[in-house]
């Protein structure tokens, strides 16, 4: 039963991001090169003193993108710290230094983790001011870095790339601002409310009484999924029924999660002159999503122990109005995107299925990925992929021209080492350091032993690939782990973008390969499947011990 | 590779030499698997102080089969290197020192052969770049140079293993001599090209040693990943410590570094070197000589291939196809004019005319009775003339159609029939020679024409045919006018030629070639290539050729074969398909490890774990060592496929990837599964394990 209404879900999902993908990706493409400004914009760059019309080379890129993020930062920790004084912010106090620094970089490095209550901690200052702005401004960089490794690929004997602030104003304002208020409207149709009514009482129908929240949520909810940025309104993310009243919100929200990065791939290949290469990139992260979908719910039908076994799946954690395959078509998406969001409670999922949603995470958000960061990420991998590729062919590896060298390499090869090294080094050190893991296992594991370690595990992973979401059950409100989980967020997110901007540089200045017999094709599905092998056993050996030592040690019994 | 034990024997020596971790720390690879075993048996030698959780017998087995992995490693490098120096040896041995006669004051204008001015004997050693000596049949040449003056013929057996001698002058494009080699006739002034220590056999010696070896920007980039790949796993390692310790589940230091030396990349650590070596020792093989690693590798992505036209494509010389005979001329008639006319032809063209004569029933006589009238530049033509006043005269249509018309022979369509014919063959790419006979006292009568066909050499058609199912365009280079340089290019094959080509024209093509991100491949041999086999991206010097071509080109071929330029293509892929698999094969392997690893290390404090011992491995002892042993014996294992190379078949890159994939992919995901099952089995009946 929950299998059909998967595969009936899927195939909705499946038929709205095939319509859509084609216009959405043309006009991303046709946003990131098209010539003209709109008065509104360059009314902005005036105002900024920007020339849109220079380019930049990717040293100034980069400087641009992470000057504007520090100023973010310094601005949503500002912000929380002043609450008190802040119009709008509901009575709450100022956020501690700890707390606010983790949030600030939570939200500007697109991640969305949220070590707090949201509804019991930010006023709508600060959600609006502070977190609305950056959910729409960082998902702007993500976009404006892809969109620059994507230049690389597609220029000749360059060095410039673009310009930062105006990828970074067209990603805003083109972009995701209108889609954000239609999808809003959407919403609200479906029933998320929308309302700066503060806390309401209310007698329920036993005639107990009850406080109700309001809030400004489905303008909130709109870009927190387009963004794939996950951070919720209220501390129940997207299974609160304010979020997410409905399967058919559920369903659409899925959507909006998913449309911008699975139609990036179509953007890349009108971008780089050849939509096939776009096509295969595209099949490849389909391929892992559908696969991770499909184990996922199988593990969660299969449950485990009497109890699921008599729900016909495993219940707990679980929304009623959504059910296993709603809840797992979520679940999967917001892992495997970058979004974090949640409307089931993945440390309740079984074991295998709670590793399934890290494995997600694991593969490094890329299929397909957070909002610009899956498809710059993607594109790392097959740089390797096709280098391995190459040398098999007898060919000094190329991809779309562009020969792979000493320099391209060790970007990419730096890209795949960041990640994981933040991952494993912050779980290490979680229990290596003694005064620290006294504090992590009696102030913030509340399931001591397998479980209680995948929920560190995940907290880590979640921070560095920048997906936000937690296993719940761990209190991260410490100061360890707000200080290294801020940092994991902010390493996790910047030293990638670095390295990025750096391949894009050097891509760009190189000229172009033609394509012979002898060149290895890279839109064919035997590409595809080399790029899908390369990703799994990649992730698969770095994190097979840890995922041995957590979930696979739980739940194989 | 039968006397690969033997080869092993040899090279153990310079294995437990290279273990100097001064000389380890290049591979970074090796260089972490060495201090693994280091670290393994300062444990084990503690163990016995100390105390420890694994069994003595178990610490000492990891770190002596750590200690032979680096050690395998080491002897592949041996091997591939003991292979060239061989080879080297037999260099040197040319390269003993001669008295040589230096000309004192060489004056090249007034006394070109240097026999006024005195001469003085000095070490060969002692020559420098710009000293003129002479040198005399018998004699050792001293040093690489030029002939100024004179010819001779020359045993360079020595460094090419050709034993039938050369012929070496003065002027042109083969006036280049090498020092070693040996003068057997005649006497020859030579100008000294190279600075003591840097001859050409110098330099031999250095590269098929593996001395100079540079590494290639692939093998860096390669290095860099599989650097990467190590700093992953070595995180992955250290991290486990912690991370285990809060299940109280910590492995053992010994059992960690285990995990380690398995899971880093160490089958291509090991034999990446190796690979580079063996693939320019394979070069050696086939007489050419690279400048540098990078100029090999160059070759496996080369895109466009100039091929001159003689020699390569065609034979050198034209040859006799056909006889055409004009209206109302017997076939005998002319067949046995054009014949009787070349008897005392020397040239291979008049040799040719005869043998095709024969073929078709000419009788050569005893004797011909008449005087010979030669070929000149002028007359452009040549003949008989016979005892009898018969005169038979054979060349260029214009020029014996001048001649019989003087005789008085008359008749235009005769004349233009005569054009017609000519102008056929010239279009077909081929040389037509009119043949005309007169009687004494009577006009020339015209017999026909003979066909003179530039013969493609068998097979070459397949060979283009295969470069381009390769991805590699050929361009045939000729001095042709263009309609027969069209007509020899659609019979071999080629992708596109260039004719009447200038070396400004050669050079010209290349840049073009290459500023559309090309890469172009040549051969040449004249001091008039030099430009363009410097600016090719693999420039292959013919070693007949002048020292400046050589100089220019970063390959030399010591056979002068300009089709090993396919050879050479071939095998610079081969030695990148080489690393490509033995990369790929070594990452699918740690599947496999962690399968025998990861169960042996966690099953005792978490029994769900045992499910992934799909293996069934004995004990948790026996599967870490047998997976170390693994780990060891796959680097002897694959020895002699990195110094033979993957087989390389020209395809399509679709079809070798698709191939290589299922080989050393899936193979190396499977084959250590079976191989760690086999060990274990026999590790298991060590008791203790």
């Amino acid at each position: 039963m929950e299998a059909w209404l998967l595969v009936a879900q899927l195939a909705t999902l499946v038929l709205v991001l095939a319509v859509i993908h084609r216009p959405l990706g043309d006009y991303l493409a046709w946003t990131f090169t098209s010539a003209k400004d709109f008065r509104v914009e360059r009314g902005l760059y005036r105002v900024v003193g920007v020339d849109p019309d220079s380019e930049q080379s990717w040293g100034a890129y980069l400087r641009g993108v992470l000057a504007f993020s520090l100023i973010g930062v310094l601005f949503v920790y500002a912000l929380q710290r002043l609450q008190a004084v802040l119009p709008y912010s509901l009575g709450f106090p100022a956020v501690p230094e700890g707390l606010s620094f983790n949030t600030a970089a939570s939200f500007v490095a697109n991640t969305n983790w949220q070590s707090y209550s949201p509804d019991v901690t930010l006023g709508y200052t600060v959600q609006i001011a502070g977190l609305a702005v950056q959910n729409f401004v960082s998902a702007g960089v993500g976009l404006a870095v892809a969109i620059a490794l994507v230049r690389g690929f597609a220029r000749r004997n360059t060095g410039t790339i673009g310009n930062f602030w105006v990828d970074l104003t067209r990603a805003t304002l083109r972009i995701l601002l209108p889609l954000a208020v239609v999808s809003a409207v959407v919403l609200i149709a479906g029933g998320v409310i929308q309302n700066f009514n503060g806390f309401t009482d209310v007698t329920t129908l036993t005639g107990g009484s009850a406080t109700v929240p309001g809030g400004p949520v489905a303008s909130q909810e709109a870009i927190k999924m387009l963004g794939n940025n996950g951070g919720g309104f209220y501390n129940t993310n997207s299974a609160h029924p304010f979020e997410n009243p409905t399967p058919w919100t559920n369903l659409f929200e899925i959507v909006l999660m998913l449309a911008i990065p699975f139609s990036l791939p179509r953007t890349f290949g009108k971008m780089v002159g050849d939509t096939r290469q776009g096509y295969a990139i595209l099949a490849a992260m389909g391929v892992l999503f559908v696969a991770s979908l499909a184990a996922l719910t199988a593990f969660e039908i299969g449950g485990a122990g009497t109890g699921p076994q008599l729900a016909g799946g495993a219940m707990e954690g679980k929304e009623q109005r959504f059910g296993i395959a709603a809840s797992t078509l979520f679940a999967t998406t917001s892992t495997i995107t970058s979004t974090g969001a949640v409307n089931s409670m993945h440390d309740s999922f079984t074991s295998l299925g709670g590793m399934m949603t890290l494995f997600n995470m694991m593969l490094g958000e890329i299929a397909p990925g957070g909002i610009g960061a899956g498809l710059y990420g993607i594109l790392i991998i097959a740089v390797i992929t096709v280098f391995i590729a190459g040398l098999l062919v007898g060919r000094t590896p190329e991809y779309l021209g562009k020969k792979l060298g000493p320099r391209e390499i060790k970007l990419a090869s730096l890209y795949i080492l960041a990640t994981p090294t933040l991952v494993l080094v912050g779980t290490a050190l979680s229990f290596a350091i003694p005064p620290i893991r006294e504090d992590v296992e009696s102030t913030s594991i509340w399931n001591p032993g397998l479980h209680g370690f995948t929920e560190v595990l995940y907290a880590f992973t979640s921070a560095a690939n920048n997906n936000g979401s937690a296993f719940a059950g761990l209190t991260a409100n410490t100061p360890w782990f707000n200080t290294a989980l801020g940092l994991a967020m902010l390493f996790g997110r910047f030293i990638p973008i670095v390295l990025v901007l750096a391949l894009a540089g050097s891509l760009a200045a190189q000229g172009k390969v033609p394509v012979t017999a002898g060149t290895l094709p890279t839109h064919r599905p035997q590409f595809v499947g080399l790029l899908v092998g390369v990703i799994v056993i990649v992730v698969a050996l770095t994190y097979f011990p840890v995922l041995a030592l957590g979930p696979l040690a739980e739940g194989l019994q | 590779m039968s006397n690969l034990p033997s080869q092993i024997a040899a090279g153990l020596p310079g294995a437990l030499r290279k273990l100097s971790p001064r000389l380890m720390w290049r591979n970074p690879v090796m260089f972490i698997v060495e201090v693994g075993a280091a670290f393994t048996t300062v444990l084990a030698i503690a163990q016995p102080f100390v105390g420890g959780s694994d069994s003595l017998a178990f610490t000492w087995a990891i770190a002596v089969w750590l200690w032979l992995t680096v050690l395998f490693a080491n002897l592949a490098e041996s091997v591939a290197e003991g292979r060239g120096k061989a080879q080297a040896a037999t260099l040197r041995s040319t390269r003993t020192s001669t008295m040589a006669a230096k000309v004192v004051g060489y004056d090249p204008a007034g006394d070109p052969a240097a026999l006024r001015a005195s001469t003085q004997q000095v070490a060969s050693a002692d020559l420098t770049l710009g000293d003129t000596v002479v040198v005399v049949a018998g004699e050792l040449i001293p040093g690489d140079g030029d002939i100024v003056d004179g010819i001779a013929s020359i045993d360079e057996s020595a460094i090419t293993g050709e034993s039938a001698p050369v012929v070496r002058e003065s002027g042109g494009d083969r006036s280049a001599v090498t020092g070693g080699t040996r003068v057997l006739s005649d006497r020859v002034v030579v100008r000294i090209t190279s600075k003591p220590g840097e001859t050409f056999v110098d330099r031999m010696i250095r590269l098929v040693e593996g001395a100079s070896r540079q590494k290639t920007p692939n093998e860096i980039a390669l290095n860099i990943l599989l650097a990467s790949l190590s700093i992953v796993f070595l995180i992955v390692v250290l991290t486990l410590g912690p991370i285990a310790g809060y299940s109280d589940a910590a492995p053992s230091i010994a059992v960690m570094v285990a995990l380690l030396v398995c899971l880093i990349p160490t089958t291509i650590g090991a034999l990446l070197s190796a690979i580079g070596i063996a693939g320019m020792d394979r070069l050696v093989q086939h007489n050419v000589l690279a400048m540098s690693g990078r100029a090999v590798e160059a070759a496996g992505d080369v895109t466009t291939l100039l091929m001159d036209k003689t020699g390569t494509i065609t034979y050198g010389n034209r040859r006799a196809a056909e006889f055409r005979t004009l209206d109302g001329v017997l076939a005998h008639e002319l067949r046995e004019a054009a014949a009787l006319s070349s008897l005392s032809d020397p040239t291979p063209e008049g040799k040719s005319i005869v043998d095709l004569a024969a073929t078709q029933g000419f009788e050569r006589p005893a004797s011909v009775d008449g005087e010979i009238v030669p070929f000149t530049a002028q007359t452009r033509m040549s003949g008989v003339d016979f005892a009898d006043g018969r005169q038979i005269r054979k060349g260029a249509g214009s020029a014996v159609t001048a001649w019989a018309k003087e005789t008085g022979t008359a008749g235009s369509t005769l004349f233009a029939e005569l054009e017609e014919s000519t102008d056929r063959i010239a279009s077909l790419g081929g040389t037509p020679l009119v043949v005309a006979v007169r009687e004494p006292g009577a006009p020339a009568r015209l017999l026909g024409v003979v066909y003179l066909k530039d013969i493609v050499k068998e097979g070459m058609a397949s060979r283009f045919a295969e470069l381009r199912s390769m991805g590699i365009r050929t361009v045939m280079i000729t001095g042709d006018n263009p309609l027969t340089a069209k007509a020899i290019a659609e019979e071999a094959g080629v992708d596109d030629y260039l004719a009447e080509a200038t070396p400004e024209d050669k050079l010209a093509l290349i840049r073009q070639e290459q500023e559309g991100g090309r890469l172009v491949a040549m051969t040449g041999d004249g001091t008039n290539d030099a430009p363009a086999l410097a600016q090719a991206d693999v420039g292959v010097a013919m070693n007949t050729g002048t020292s400046a071509a050589k100089e220019a080109g970063n390959m030399v071929d010591l056979d002068s074969d300009p089709t090993k330029l396919i050879d050479i293509v071939a095998i610079g892929k081969q030695l990148l398909i080489t690393r490509g698999a033995l990369t790929t094969f070594s990452i699918a392997n740690d599947v496999a490890k962690y399968f025998a690893i990861i169960p042996a290390m966690f099953a005792a404090v978490f029994p769900g774990l045992g499910l992934l011992n799909i293996m069934g491995l004995h004990s948790p002892a026996s599967a870490i060592l047998s997976a170390v042993i693994f780990n060891a014996l796959v680097i002897i294992a694959l020895i002699p496929l990195a110094l033979r190379g993957v087989k390389y078949r020209p395809m399509s890159a679709s079809r070798i990837l698709s191939r290589n994939i299922l080989v050393y992919g899936l193979g190396g995901v499977i084959a250590p599964f079976i191989g760690i099952k086999i060990i274990d089995l026999v590790v298991s009946l060590i008791p203790g394990f």
